[in-house]
């Protein structure tokens, strides 16, 4: 599974000081979205039963949020940095391998 | 040597303009600002300004150019009055969050409905809490040298800030007046190239106006204050320079024969050349009475004004601009705020007058001067007065 590449040398943006941010709120690294925790808005997770995946993809493709990637075995996964938890994945899969579980707080 | 010559103060705002070096102008006309971008725009059309004059479709459309060429680099400079600042409202936020320090000239002009094409400043109290620099001046010199000035102050990189020059739609726009054009080169001296930190180019990107979660919004809000605030500090110091350069000196809060004046008038823009004339009089017959005139609206100069007054006992505050169900006009309000925690300051009095081009005389400040006293002195049952109203 593919792991979100946080980059730690800058403070997260919920620790910085109103000295620290960059003149207009400009972003001045391109694709830094990636460092942007979307998981946290989550209610509900998705969780693979691999015993039941046939890996045809479909999650992977259907995923509003790009998060589903490939495991080093093959089956699919989505990356709970990013996931909203929005079940699309589970209502798409054709194996019914994917469940939704609440997060547990 | 630059020579003093008559000119129609519009004009001469567009010349300032040029004088600047501007790139951009986008604009969109309305009376009675309009002479001032048809002066631009035969300027560029006629080759003697080099730069982009971008016609639009109204003025949101204005000012949203202005940000896209500011954001690039580019020096911009557009103009405007009255419904046409309002309908820019929304963007001016934008511009002001974004740091970019784009220079607007407003023929300030009173506020529909009912359709009034004259001056009052309630264009110009509409758009206070935008984060923009806001000075008013009172005549054609003070309009063209604080153009000029609004482009070094704005650009600066302790400010990065776009900058309103407040001058009074009719009496300043279209009057001719004698007016010293600074020359090119003593210009190019005072402004340097606008160099801003981070423009648009490819070769090395950056994201403009993305959007901010509740973690930082608060902070990079409050960063935008400090930096309104500290503008404060690159104004007085940009006046100084503007002064020691051209030998005319402005302040964020002027005073005009208030020394020993038990009674102080108060007065923003053109107004304050006919208040001075009025003061004039009731010193040469013997009344305590002097002008203090707001050049700094935003950021609020509260320090100067508080020191320009506190020996004062009355304070008269002349407002072109009502609050609707509040408290006044914006600049009392705003005044009695500044003076609240002193332990001695002078009774404040507030009319709200020169509305929608209604004239202020001679005589007229004369009379606001004796009912001011005498409502200093009795109270009010109102929290402002209306002066000159037909009951």
């Amino acid at each position: 599974m593919a792991k979100a590449k946080v980059k730690t040398k800058a403070k997260a943006e919920g620790e910085l000081s109103w000295k620290e941010i960059e003149i207009g709120c400009f972003i001045t690294e391109p694709g830094n979205a990636t460092e942007f925790r979307t998981g946290d808005w989550r209610s509900r997770k998705p969780v693979v039963d691999f015993s039941k995946c046939n890996k045809c993809t479909l999650c992977y493709y259907y995923c509003p949020e790009g998060c589903v990637a490939k495991t080093p075995e093959g089956y699919f996964e989505a990356d709970l940095f990013y996931c909203k938890g929005c079940g699309i994945c589970a209502e798409e899969c054709p194996k019914d391998a994917i469940t939704m579980v609440e997060e547990e707080k | 040597m630059a020579k003093r010559v008559g000119l129609e103060v519009s004009v001469a705002v567009g010349d300032a303009a040029k004088l600047a070096n501007v790139d951009v102008v986008a604009a969109y006309p309305i009376t009675p600002q309009t002479h001032i971008v048809e002066h631009l725009a035969e300027l560029v059309a006629n080759g003697e300004l080099r730069a982009a004059y971008i016609p639009v479709e109204s003025e949101h459309s204005a000012m949203s150019a202005c940000l896209g060429a500011s954001a690039v680099g580019a020096r911009t400079f557009t103009a405007t009055a009255s419904q046409g600042l309002e309908l820019m409202h929304e963007v001016l936020y934008v511009a002001s969050s974004l740091r970019l320090p784009i220079v607007m000239a407003v023929a300030n002009r009173a506020l529909s409905a009912p359709i009034s094409i004259w001056c009052d400043h309630s264009d110009a109290m509409a758009v206070r809490d935008t984060g923009w620099i806001q000075i008013f001046v009172e005549n054609g010199q003070e309009a063209v040298d604080n153009v000029i000035c609004a482009f070094r102050i704005g650009e600066d990189r302790r400010v990065l800030l776009p900058v309103m020059i407040h001058l009074d739609g009719f009496s300043l726009s279209h009057m001719i007046e004698p007016i010293i054009l600074p020359e090119q080169s003593e210009v190019d001296r005072f402004l340097p190239p606008y160099n801003p930190p981070l423009p648009l180019d490819p070769e090395k990107p950056v994201t403009v106006g993305a959007f901010a979660p509740p973690f930082i919004y608060t902070e990079v809000k409050w960063a935008q204050e400090m930096n309104l605030e500290a503008a404060k500090e690159v104004i007085s110091e940009c006046w100084q320079e503007f002064g020691k350069t051209f030998g005319r000196y402005y302040s964020p809060v002027e005073s005009y024969r208030t020394e020993g004046a038990k009674v102080l008038l108060m007065t923003m823009g053109s107004l304050s050349e006919t208040a001075m004339v009025a003061v004039d009089k009731m010193r040469s017959e013997g009344k305590e009475v002097g002008l203090i005139k707001l050049r700094l609206w935003r950021p609020f100069p509260f320090a100067e004004l508080r020191q320009a007054v506190k020996d004062a006992e009355v304070l008269i505050v002349l407002d072109r601009a009502l609050s609707f169900g509040g408290p006044g006009g914006p600049v009392c309000s705003e005044v009695k705020a500044a003076l609240y925690r002193e332990a001695k300051r002078p009774a404040v009095v507030g009319f709200v007058g020169g509305l929608g081009g209604r004239d202020i005389s001679m005589a007229d400040f004369e009379e606001m001067v004796s009912q001011g006293i005498k409502i200093a002195q009795t109270g009010s049952e109102r929290e402002f007065e209306i002066f000159g109203v037909r009951e």
